[in-house]
């Protein structure tokens, strides 16, 4: 089905899509339909610059059980950094 | 069958009389020709929507797919707009309903239109045929796999949709429904009730819910996909729109 769960948030950084690097400013994450992946949903992230239009995105489309994966190696990668201090 | 066909992007007015774009693909030979308004789902005006407009041209229908996305941008591809879409809140009922009245509108309109027009929508698009069933005036509506026909979405997500069924009342021509029976979106129950309902009005309705199938099972390009169902489904939709487009 189409869930339409979708969830924003603002961030910091910058992103590389086929025009080089460029900050983005805000990330839409969902779960829903991908475009490319052979899976019938797939955790769909964008990263955006809405300044500079739609087409300033970068995408990833993302298994369930791989994005869980993902995310918990960010975390743990993050976490090292904190402890690290 | 039509094999000499004429497929292209045309403008038609919209919601608010904005110009918007639209996948038209028609025979070449003078007519007349029923209509059909195929509405994309929410991946976006998509090449898979586009073949299947030209699946119904193949057919002897004049088909058209207004882009229900062209406000986010009209020359961007149809993955970024679906991004938009996703990012800014989908498309609301109101402005649906003008840019598929206008699709319709252009379609009547066509000197070789014999002036019937159906509706078909796929997924989100299935909702969207069975509000244009109940609010635009059309002669046939296909409803594949629909999801909030009858049921809320999550209610923590600022959606523009509602259910629709309400809306029922005010349907004007028969549906033509196909369900997977393995879809959880919609459930069986939620067909049934849907079933119930326009039984209960006096509708016109056929339903049909496929076993060994899910939702998007007419997706060729998905996991989804169920050639038995896809093909008895297109079975059912060209006997559907001959029985009541010709």
């Amino acid at each position: 089905m189409c869930t339409y769960i979708v969830e924003r948030t603002s961030v910091t950084g910058s992103a590389k899509g086929p025009h080089g690097w460029m900050p983005i400013t805000s990330a839409v994450a969902a779960v829903d339909h991908p475009t490319h992946a052979t899976l019938d949903h797939a955790l769909i992230v964008d990263f955006l610059n809405p300044s500079s239009g739609p087409a300033a995105r970068v995408a990833v489309e993302l298994s369930v059980t791989s994005a869980r994966e993902l995310i918990a190696c960010m975390q743990s990668a993050l976490a090292a950094f904190e402890e690290a201090g | 069958m039509y094999e000499g066909m004429l497929a292209e992007t045309v403008t038609v007015s919209g919601h608010g009389d904005d110009q918007i774009g639209a996948y038209l693909a028609r025979p070449l030979g003078p007519g007349p020709y029923p209509g059909v308004l195929v509405i994309h789902h929410a991946p976006g005006w998509d090449e898979g929507t586009k073949e299947i407009a030209r699946r119904f041209a193949y057919h002897g229908y004049l088909a058209i797919s207004p882009n229900l996305y062209h406000r986010f941008g009209p020359d961007l591809a149809p993955d970024d707009a679906a991004a938009a879409a996703r990012a800014g809140g989908w498309v609301g009922t109101e402005q649906f309903l003008g840019d598929a009245g206008g699709a319709i509108s252009h379609l009547r309109g066509l000197p070789i239109s014999n002036g019937k027009v159906g509706v078909i929508g796929y997924c989100s698009g299935g909702r969207q045929a069975f509000l244009t069933a109940c609010e635009l005036p059309v002669d046939a509506a296909v409803d594949c796999y629909g999801a909030f026909v009858a049921s809320n979405p999550p209610s923590e997500l600022p959606y523009p949709m509602h259910p629709v069924l309400d809306r029922a009342v005010s349907m004007s021509c028969p549906l033509l429904g196909l369900f997977g029976v393995e879809d959880k979106n919609p459930s069986q129950e939620e067909v049934a009730q849907i079933d119930a309902e326009l039984s209960r009005l006096g509708k016109a309705h056929e339903f049909k819910s496929f076993e060994n199938a899910g939702h998007s099972f007419f997706a060729v390009d998905r996991p989804a996909y169920r050639v038995e169902a896809a093909a008895e489904g297109w079975r059912l939709i060209f006997d559907f729109f001959s029985r009541h487009l010709a």
